[in-house]
This record gives C-alpha cells, sequence and structure tokens, in this order.
C-alpha cells in the first residue's frame, strides 16, 4: 500500500468487546497514596507565611443583628485580620433559584452556627482566641423548628423569598388522570411516614487553604466536591473575573453529598487572603461540621396507592413535606427529588406529586448521598410491603409483576434505558431463602425485602447552560506517557481510577503510564463535580472519546510505519500491532513518536453531554438521568420483644451497576452503603432542641460530636452476601451505571420490613429506636393498631397541579394547564431568578 | 491561653527529632504542625473517632488526647513510618489491593491500631479484630473489606502465602440458583 493511503485513512481502530482492564480488580491509582499518609487533603497543605482563620459563628437561632464589636479581638496579639459580612455583599448559593446565603451575615442571622466574623492570626489558637473576644449583639426573633411551626408562622420570615411565608418551595403536579386511576382500583392504601434528617459526617473536616498570586488573583484549595461551582461563588462574591481565580479540589476525606455546596469559609478564606496578601487557612472543628450539614431534609410524607386485588397499582398520589433549615441550598432540586424518581421501579401509570419545602432554624439541609429519594422510598417500600400483607401476595412477587420495562418512558416522562431491578430481586430473593423464611421463622426472627434505583447523573447541569456536563483533555509525546486532565473529582469513590482505566484499556498501556491532573479549574477542562453519582457515566463518556481520538491519531503514525490500514491496529499490552498478525507492531512509545513526528504536538479532547429527556414539562429537569441503577435488599433482623432492641443478622444486596470498571471497588460502594442506609434506618440523625425560654429559648443541635451522633462501627455491621448484576446500558461507559448511591435506598425501608416480618409491628419512620418497636409491640398486645409512627399530616393548600398527560395517554411530555397551575417564568431550577434574593436583608 | 513554648526530643518512626512547640499542644498538633508528619489525620481532635491514632510504644493512642510534651523518651510510630525502604508493609499493599481505602481519610488511624493488634497476636480471629479497632470510625467502606485486608495481611505475616482473600470480597458473591445456571 502507497503512503497516500494511509495518509486519507482518517478511521481509528474501534473498541473491541475483548476488555483486558474494565472489568478486574485493578489497585486504585491513588491506592498507594493513600495508605502512606501522602494523599494531600486539604488541611495538609502549608504555605509559607500562612495564617489561620476561624469563624465567629451566632449562638443564637434566628435575630436581627444589632451591632459587631471586633475592637478587643482586633487588639489581641497575633490577630492580623477581620471581616465582617458588609465587606461581601452579593448572595451566592449553589442554585441559582436561590441566591441567599452571605459569606458572613449581614443584618440577620438564621440558625445556631451561621458565621459573623472572620478573624485571622498568625497561629490557631490566636484566632481562636481572637474569635471568642468578638461581641455581637442580637435581637432575637421568632424561631421556627418544624414544617408544622413554618406553616403557622408566615411572619416573620426566615427569608423575603419563596413560594409563601416560611415556605420556599411548593409544588404540584399532576401525571395523568390520577382520580381515573383511583377509581379502577379494588383497594386504596393510604400511609402517613416520617423520615428523619441525618448528616453526611465525612471523616475529614472541611478545610480551605487560600493564596494569592498577583493583587487581583488567587488560588483556593479545598475540600470540596465541586470545585467548578465553588469558582463560580467565589467570582460573584469576590467581584474578580472567573479567569483570575484557581480553585483546586483536595482530594476530599469523604463527602457524601455535604461537600457539594459553596461553603462560607471557602469564601471567607478567599476574601481574607485577598485583603493580606498571605495565605489563609481555616479548618472547621467537627462542631462546625455539623452546621455546614447540607444532610438529609427530615421529610414527613402522605403516601395512598391504588391497588388491584391482584396487586397491580393504579395510581399513586404522593405528599411531601421537606425541613429545609435556614437556607435553599439544593433544596429545590430536593423537593422535586422526594417525588421524582417513585416511577422508575415499578409501573404507575398515574401519579400525583405535591410538595412543600419549609425554611426552619436549623442548619441546612442538602443532598445528602440519594439527594431527596430515601425518603419517599422508603415510605414506597414499607407500604408495598404493607400491601403484599394485606392482599396475601409475597412481596418479591408483587414487585416482578409490575417492573417498569426497559427502554420505556414513565409516567412522569423519564426515559428508563437498561433495568437489572428484576434479576436483583431473584437473586437476594434467592440467597435469602426469602421463600422458605419469609413469613415462616419464629417469632422475633424476620426477614424484609426492599428496592430502590437512583440516578447516574442528572440530566441537567445546576445553572442552565448548552456547555458539557465533563470534559476530558489528553496530552500524549515521545515519552510514551499519557497526561489526563479532568476536572473531576475524587471524594473517595474512585472517580480518578475510573477515567485512568477507561484511557488505559482504549490506548492498551500500564495505569502507571497515565499522569492524572484533576480538579484545578486552571488546568484542567470542566466537569461538574462529584455528585448525583454523575461521574463514573459522564466522565467516563468524555474519557472515552478523548482516548478514541488519541488512539486515531497514534494508530495513523504507526499505520504509516507499520503498512497496515490504521483501523485494523491493535492497541494492547503497550504495544500497536496488527491485529491479524499480533507480531508485526511496535511499542506504544515508538507509535507515538511516528505520530507525534506526523501532526505535531498531540492532544485530544472529550466531552459528554447527556441525552435530551423527553419531559417537557417545569419541573422535568429534576429526575432525567442517561441511566439508572437498580438494587434490591433483602436484610434479616432478630427483635428481642421485652426491649425492642433488635439486631440486624445479615444482609443481602444485589445491585444492577450496568457493567463493572472495577469489581473490587463496586463492592467497596455496595458495602458502604450498605453500611450507610443501616446507620440511617437504625440511630443517625441530626435533630434539635429547643432551650427553655429562660435559657435563652435556643433552639441548639441536640448532639454536635462524633461520640453522640451515633454511627455504626465495626461492632454494629452485619454480614452482606453481595451480588453485582450487570445489566449494560447504552448510554454508559462500556455499559456502567452508578453504584455509589443506589444501593442504600433499599437498606431503610429493609430493616423496618424486617421487624415486620419478626415482631408483626410496623415502625413507619427512621431511625428506628428499640422504644419505638417496644411500644409498637406493647400497642399491639393491647388490641391497638401495631404500628409506630407519625399520625398525620398537615392540611396544605398545594395549589392548581400542574397537570402533564402521560405517555399512555397519547401525551406530549408538556403540560396542558400552565396558567392555571399559576406557574411563573423563572421559578423552575434550572434557569437564572435574578430577583430570587431582592429585598433580602 | 497560654503561649508557652517547649523543646523537646521525640523519637518518631525511629528517628529523633528536636522540636520546639507551645506546652500545651497535642501530639496530633506536633506531628501535624511542627514535623510536617501530615499523614495522621484528625476527625474530632475530641478522642471519638480513632482517625489520629498512632503507636506509641507500640500501643495505639489517640494522638489528639496526648500532650506532646509527655511523649519524650517514648516510641512513637506514624503512618510515615510503615513502609520498608520502598515497599508497603503487608498491612499497606492489603488496604491497597482490596480497596479497603476509599477516601483514605481513616486509614492511617486504623492501619496502625491493626499493626498493633498484629504485633500481639499473628492469627486474630475476626472477632479479635473488630475489637482492636471498634473505636476507630470510617464512613466510604462499611468495614468489611478493611477487616478482609487485616486478614489477608496478617496470612502475609505470618508467612503463609497461600491465602487469599475471598473472591466474593473482590467480585461479589456468586449468584445463586437460577442466574448462576444462567452463566
Amino acid at each position: 500500500m502507497s503512503d497516500t493511503v494511509h495518509a486519507d485513512d482518517e478511521e481509528g481502530p474501534v473498541t473491541s468487546d475483548q476488555l483486558r482492564l474494565i472489568g478486574t480488580p485493578f489497585r486504585r491509582v491513588d491506592g498507594r497514596a493513600k495508605v502512606t499518609g501522602q494523599t494531600r487533603f486539604a488541611d495538609d497543605l502549608s504555605f509559607p507565611r500562612m495564617v489561620h482563620m476561624k469563624l465567629v459563628r451566632s449562638t443564637v437561632p434566628h435575630a436581627k443583628i444589632v451591632s459587631i464589636d471586633t475592637s478587643k479581638a482586633s487588639a489581641m496579639p497575633g490577630v492580623v485580620g477581620l471581616l465582617t459580612g458588609d465587606s461581601m455583599p452579593d448572595p451566592f448559593g449553589i442554585l441559582p433559584v436561590s441566591q441567599d446565603e452571605h459569606a458572613l451575615c449581614i443584618d440577620k442571622v438564621r440558625f445556631v452556627g451561621d458565621p459573623v466574623v472572620a478573624v485571622a492570626a498568625l497561629t490557631e489558637d490566636q484566632a481562636h482566641e481572637a474569635a471568642l473576644a468578638v461581641e455581637v449583639e442580637y435581637q432575637s426573633l421568632e424561631t421556627i423548628a418544624t414544617v408544622e411551626e413554618a406553616i403557622a408562622t408566615p411572619e416573620p420570615r426566615i427569608h423575603e423569598y419563596g413560594d409563601e411565608g416560611n415556605l420556599h418551595k411548593k409544588l404540584s403536579m399532576e401525571f395523568g388522570d390520577v382520580d381515573a386511576g383511583f377509581e379502577e382500583a379494588d383497594q386504596i392504601f393510604e400511609d402517613v411516614m416520617y423520615f428523619e434528617g441525618n448528616t453526611p459526617l465525612p471523616m475529614e473536616q472541611h478545610a480551605t487553604v487560600a493564596l494569592t498570586e498577583e493583587t487581583d488573583r488567587i488560588t483556593v484549595y479545598s475540600s470540596t466536591q465541586t470545585p467548578h461551582y465553588l469558582h463560580r461563588s467565589l467570582a460573584k462574591v469576590l467581584g474578580l473575573p472567573a479567569a483570575r481565580i484557581r480553585v483546586i479540589a483536595c482530594p476530599n476525606g469523604g463527602g457524601f453529598g455535604g461537600k457539594s455546596d459553596p461553603f462560607n469559609h471557602e469564601i471567607c478564606a478567599a476574601k481574607m487572603a485577598l485583603a493580606l496578601g498571605r495565605p489563609v487557612k481555616i479548618c472547621l472543628t467537627r462542631e462546625e461540621v455539623f452546621y455546614c450539614h447540607r444532610g438529609r431534609h427530615p421529610v414527613l410524607m402522605k403516601i395512598r396507592t391504588g391497588v388491584k386485588k391482584d396487586g397491580t397499582l393504579t395510581a399513586q398520589h404522593l405528599q411531601t413535606a421537606l425541613d429545609g433549615g435556614a437556607y435553599g441550598s439544593y433544596g429545590v432540586a430536593s423537593t422535586y427529588y422526594t417525588g421524582a424518581l417513585q416511577t422508575v421501579t415499578y409501573d404507575l401509570p398515574k401519579y400525583r406529586f405535591e410538595s412543600i419545602r419549609a425554611f426552619t432554624n436549623k442548619a441546612p439541609c442538602g443532598p445528602k448521598r440519594g439527594h431527596g429519594t430515601p425518603q419517599p422510598r422508603f415510605a414506597f417500600e414499607v407500604h408495598l410491603d404493607k400491601i403484599a400483607h394485606q392482599l396475601g401476595i409475597d412481596p418479591a412477587a408483587l414487585r416482578m409483576q409490575q417492573l417498569v420495562k426497559p427502554d420505556s418512558i414513565t409516567s412522569n416522562w423519564l426515559k428508563v434505558g437498561s433495568m437489572g431491578l428484576g434479576k436483583c430481586i431473584e437473586a437476594v430473593v434467592e440467597g435469602s431463602g426469602w421463600h422458605q423464611r419469609h413469613g415462616k421463622m419464629p417469632e422475633g426472627r424476620g426477614l424484609g425485602l426492599a428496592c430502590g434505583s437512583y440516578l447516574s447523573g442528572a440530566g441537567l447541569p445546576i445553572y442552565w447552560n448548552h456547555m458539557p456536563q465533563s470534559g476530558v483533555q489528553l496530552k500524549l509525546d515521545r515519552s510514551g506517557g499519557v497526561a489526563l486532565f479532568c476536572g473531576e473529582t475524587e471524594i473517595g469513590q474512585g472517580s480518578d481510577s475510573v477515567i485512568a482505566a477507561i484511557t488505559a484499556e482504549i490506548l492498551g498501556i500500564d495505569l502507571k503510564d497515565i499522569r492524572l491532573c484533576v480538579a484545578d479549574t486552571d488546568l484542567t477542562p470542566v466537569d461538574l463535580g462529584s455528585y448525583s453519582s454523575r461521574v463514573t457515566l459522564m466522565a467516563g463518556n468524555a474519557a472515552i472519546e478523548a482516548a478514541e481520538r488519541a488512539r486515531t491519531l497514534v494508530a495513523r503514525g504507526a499505520a504509516r510505519k507499520l503498512d497496515v490500514p490504521a483501523r485494523e491496529l491493535v492497541f494492547a499490552d503497550g504495544r500497536v500491532f496488527h491485529g491479524e498478525n499480533p507480531d508485526h507492531g511496535i511499542s506504544f512509545q515508538e507509535a507515538v513518536v511516528e505520530a507525534e513526528s506526523r501532526f505535531g504536538t498531540l492532544g485530544t479532547t472529550g466531552s459528554y453531554t447527556p441525552p435530551r429527556s423527553p419531559g417537557r414539562y417545569r419541573g422535568a429537569g429534576v429526575g432525567p438521568s442517561p441511566a439508572y441503577s437498580y438494587s434490591a435488599a433483602v436484610v434479616e433482623a432478630e427483635v428481642d420483644r421485652e426491649t425492642g432492641i433488635y439486631r440486624i443478622e445479615h444482609v443481602w444486596m444485589a445491585h444492577d451497576v450496568g457493567k463493572c470498571i472495577n469489581p473490587a471497588m463496586v463492592m467497596g460502594q455496595i458495602e458502604g452503603s450498605v453500611y450507610m442506609g443501616l446507620g440511617e434506618a437504625m440511630m443517625e440523625e441530626q435533630v434539635y432542641r429547643r432551650l427553655p425560654k429562660k435559657r435563652s429559648d435556643a433552639l441548639v443541635h441536640k448532639h454536635p460530636s462524633m461520640l453522640e451522633y451515633k454511627s455504626l462501627t465495626f461492632a454494629e455491621m452485619p454480614p452482606v452476601t453481595s451480588y453485582i448484576i450487570e445489566d449494560p446500558d447504552p448510554n454508559g461507559p462500556f455499559g456502567a451505571k452508578e453504584v455509589g448511591q443506589g444501593p442504600l435506598l433499599p437498606m431503610m425501608p429493609a430493616v423496618a420490613n424486617a421487624i415486620f416480618d419478626a415482631v408483626g409491628v410496623r415502625i413507619d419512620q427512621v431511625p428506628i429506636a428499640p422504644h419505638m418497636v417496644k411500644q409498637a409491640i406493647e400497642a399491639k398486645e393491647k388490641g391497638k393498631p401495631g404500628r409506630f409512627g407519625p399520625k398525620s399530616f398537615p392540611e396544605i393548600d398545594f395549589g392548581v397541579p400542574l397537570l402533564v398527560p402521560t405517555p399512555a395517554e397519547g401525551g406530549d411530555g408538556k403540560a396542558i394547564n400552565i396558567e392555571d397551575a399559576g406557574v411563573r417564568d423563572g421559578t423552575g431550577t434550572m434557569t437564572e431568578r435574578k430577583d430570587a434574593v431582592k429585598g433580602d436583608n | 491561653m497560654s503561649q508557652q513554648s517547649t523543646t523537646r526530643t521525640l523519637r518518631v518512626n525511629g528517628e529523633p527529632q528536636q522540636v520546639a512547640f507551645a506546652v500545651h499542644h497535642s501530639l496530633l498538633e506536633v506531628l501535624r504542625e511542627e514535623l510536617g508528619l501530615t499523614g495522621t489525620k484528625h476527625g474530632c481532635e475530641l478522642g471519638e473517632c480513632g482517625t489520629c491514632t498512632v503507636l506509641i510504644d507500640g500501643k495505639p493512642v489517640l494522638s489528639c488526647l496526648e500532650l506532646a510534651a509527655e511523649c519524650e523518651g517514648r516510641s512513637i510510630e506514624t503512618v510515615e513510618g510503615m513502609m520498608q525502604g520502598n515497599e508497603l508493609h503487608p498491612l499497606q499493599s492489603c488496604f491497597a489491593d482490596l480497596g479497603a481505602a476509599q477516601c483514605g481519610y481513616c486509614t492511617p488511624g486504623i492501619l496502625l491500631a491493626a499493626q498493633a493488634l498484629l504485633a500481639e497476636n499473628d492469627s486474630p480471629t475476626r472477632d479479635q479484630i473488630v475489637e482492636a479497632l471498634s473505636g476507630n470510625l470510617c464512613r466510604c467502606t462499611g468495614y468489611h473489606k478493611i477487616l478482609e485486608a487485616i486478614e489477608w495481611a496478617a496470612a502475609q505475616l505470618r508467612g503463609d502465602d497461600q491465602y487469599q482473600p475471598p473472591d466474593s470480597a473482590i467480585y461479589g458473591d456468586p449468584l445463586p440458583g437460577k442466574q448462576a445456571a444462567d452463566v
């Protein structure tokens, strides 16, 4: 063949099904650094002349700031800087519709822990001492502790924006003719359930180090899951061009959703560094981490479902009431998420969903692992267990008979791709001996089944734009090494290893020949962050595109040398060779030399934008995902009737991950999710108490310490049998879907259902404390309903629902009554709403 | 608060280090801030989470609760001292290979607690490992991989090269019943 033929041969090799690295349990790329103490977390950084910052936080839950006196503090030894809110008047917040936070409070504080003053000193001790010397005078306002109080107390408003009074968000939507759906039913079931709030509790306390390079150029290192969104908030509040701000997300010592918001301390550190011209570090105390929170919203739920005699669901009406805490955070999205994913597991032909989110004077809630979906999933799965029991149908069979079909569109217009829930249920049923043991074990011993589903990344970015959600750049050169640049953030889930493995697989090189540069807004292409289980799918697809383009370039270089068409070359084991004659080849490095000689400096990019979702109604932006993961769990519980104390004896968990990039890491995510789900089911709660009126009337966190905030230790973790189900999704890289959040979802309802099977009582709330079990048993013994849980759901006027005909009804994905439903422009989650905080403060 | 300083010689990972620090500072603070040994992490600084565990005279100790000034003349071991030359300690390599470190933040403390256990008992039962580590919290792993990694490392330290961690820890459990037949 002549040279010219190859020069025009634009086609590169095709990625084959014969995978060498993907699907094997390789050591994660950061494994060595993590076991040797070499991983540099944010608080591990220090720089010459670095000073230390502390925040003075509000000691009252709701008050006007009358005065701030920093004179004593500023005279303290070592103090070099003080900041108050008036120096940073621009508000910020993760969602464009709720820009309701200030770096430091101006005029008003909204919860115990709200930051008011920042103080920097030469040592951390000096900063701490000076912070104690700052005097803030407050004029207390009425406090709101619960959703019910928020409904009953429209004034004074915690914020001057929101749908009404102290309700931040109110929504009502109806998919299909729900009344007709209930008429088709033979029986209607109704439950009221409660899910208590809990906190992410990452082991690493949040830390930030900021340093200036020029008078108007700054670098911020932080333990953040979302460096890109922090970048935007810093630009907004500091008033600097984004190009002059560099955010580097250090590896996070755990996130779980708790480091997904831009935070006060991050912005204050940057502002202080700009003021002082020297590096500034802040590391929060554990108590402050509880105040940052952004954890699970407490949610009260009423679920009504129409069911035919054979167990077929005909319609569901779900109402949720979220206790949001003091700020918006992700709350508007969280509100939608308490309804959005009810439809992706079992056919739900008609569905009405109504919700409110209240502002309360507590630490702001946010997107903890599972983001808004574990609460309604708990309600649904316990509700289904009751339905199955009442109808005399096996709970597993009830679910199996109405699974959502793969490649279908749900009643609320979510596009489901691969759907492995059936296989998951079969695995845990078989593995646990369900049919032989459920309902048949001795008193006190029981099995509970529950399922769940989660997103592999949200379909839409947090702010409206037409740019990719993830990008990867590759640099190759004559060394044979490949540098991989990506904005993704390693929070422990293994995202660095995923993108490195995908690149290594396609280029046929060793993982050690890839150098990663991640989560650096100056150097790496944007990735939106480690939230919504998006990174494997989105950054993974971007890596595939970049690596395949690089492989084409290298193949074209090698093709000329080997006199073989580029598309017939194979990249494997660090070599490039002819597929039909493997001995005819050159090393990868030699091939890169050929390509660099021919094309000059080598670099490629890849990007990923999710497919457009079919939903076209307001609110359709929350719920779509390129792919949904599925999970099923069976839990075995042993309950002591006398005390209500129960133990989880065993967990069987099956998770449909689409395709394992690395099975050992998938197992780690499954087991970690089981652990965290059990914590939520059994003990974890972020709860508050009001101090007596005489003692300030303050609304305080009940236990902001790791000793009293109970979480599972080694000793409480039961054995787990885990099944990995691989039902590849065409949208996933090599078919992969998420695994970081999904397996958490079935745990809480499975525990409640196991307790029912053991002792015949229903605990309709989590966490499930022994006294709840004991009270329900005692009630049952007295002939009363054997149940512990919330009694009623408050009367709420949700307004006229937005009516959206379903696909089965011939709908087109749009609402048909936008005017009647009172939907205003700019009130959704994905658009800018410039007046969102107009008049606030 | 007193800013009075003291100068002591601390023996860290077998190396004597003369170091000046505020007299009230914890061993954790001195290791991280004065000696630059940031491998030792902290999760609460109140003795609640186990993250800052180091070994003093071979015993696991919460370095956030230990005054550095009282550590003179004692042998202090941190995660930085675990490697043997450029080779990982078996505990380290087993943790890395099995994925027993996810975010890696609790890992140094757990490695040291495990090292102390294995120094006393080269064949601990699962219950003994659980007991030895019950003061160390981990939010990522669900603990199982940590237990499996310690058991694997214990075997290597005993010279049992035949031992392999269970396949189920890496690939999940084999699918049961009907599905197994499909494969």
